[in-house]
């Protein structure tokens, strides 16, 4: 299968992305600029982190709006797998692939770190690879990743399986409303989450678990 | 014509910015500061003064964690 990671203006993470991507066994990867509407044959789509458009304005209030979005949206439409990391969670929140948004940390400072993070739903292909109540230590960077959705929309995402994700309540990076670390879509196959799986793929850093996100979008994705 | 939209944090959503300046302004001297909230101001020259509401909902702000007033022929 072949993933198709974006490239933003200013995206930072997209090379490790890729490389994350690459080594899934039997995957292969391509970068897709952001100007171009066309995905390349991906079989799933990586939505990476950075800063895209610089976050002028607003965090990612720019990026959903760039053509290569129109064709993620459509492509998610038909059931295609996509995952946003960090600023790309942000994007896909912005367009309206996925519920919420996401506020400055409640500390104001960019956080750096290594998190305990806990899988809360493991069906679905986000995060199949996974058991539901399994630690992934995956680090954190990012200012702006407080989750944030109204009572209401917490509670469909609740009672809808929808949290995939959380850190532990004396652990939270952000400050993010029930802790959480990383929403799906109802459907399942729309994936954002605030960690970086792809800087957690080399014992070099001190942790593969972000593999096993990779590898549960190639099991899952449409060949 | 020359307007201006002014954003904010939502109601009832955690503004640590205005926290942040809630909490200072007694360090200072200043007491009887309730309430802050740090938004942020967008000026702009428009055409059809009709779009800036739909401005505002797709762009200027996002409607889920931030209100918005428009302030037309400032």
């Amino acid at each position: 299968m072949k993933f198709g990671v974006i490239r933003f203006p200013d995206s930072c993470d997209e090379v490790d992305a890729l490389l994350a991507c690459e080594r899934v066994p039997g995957a292969t990867a391509e970068l897709l600029w952001h100007g171009d509407r066309d995905l390349h044959g991906a079989d799933a789509v990586v939505v990476p982190g950075g800063f895209s458009y610089g976050d002028d304005l607003r965090v990612d209030a720019i990026a959903r709006f760039s053509p290569v979005m129109e064709s993620v949206i459509s492509f998610s439409r038909e059931g295609g797998l996509v995952l946003g990391i960090c600023n790309g969670f942000q994007v896909l929140c912005e367009a309206g692939l996925l519920p919420g948004a996401l506020l400055p940390n409640v500390e104001l400072r960019f956080i750096c770190r290594q998190v305990d993070v806990h899988v809360v739903q493991a069906d679905g292909p986000f995060p199949g690879e996974c058991s539901a109540g399994e630690i992934l230590s995956i680090p954190v960077k990012h200012t702006t990743g407080r989750y944030y959705a109204p009572p209401d929309v917490l509670q469909s995402l609740d009672a809808h399986g929808q949290i995939v994700l959380t850190t532990p309540p004396d652990g939270n990076p952000n400050g993010s409303t029930n802790d959480i670390a990383g929403v799906r879509k109802d459907a399942g196959n729309v994936f954002g989450l605030m960690p970086h799986p792809e800087h957690a793929v080399d014992e070099l850093t001190g942790s593969t678990d972000g593999l096993k996100i990779f590898e549960s979008m190639a099991a899952r994705a449409h060949a | 014509m020359r307007a201006r939209v002014l954003v904010r944090p939502k109601e009832g959503i955690l503004d640590p910015q205005g926290v942040a300046v809630e909490r200072a302004l007694p360090a200072l001297g200043f007491e009887g500061v309730a309430n802050v909230h740090v938004g942020r101001l967008i000026e702009l020259d428009v055409e059809d003064p009709a779009q800036l509401p739909e401005m505002c909902q797709k762009l200027l702000a996002n409607p889920l964690i931030e209100d918005y007033e428009i302030l037309k022929g400032v």
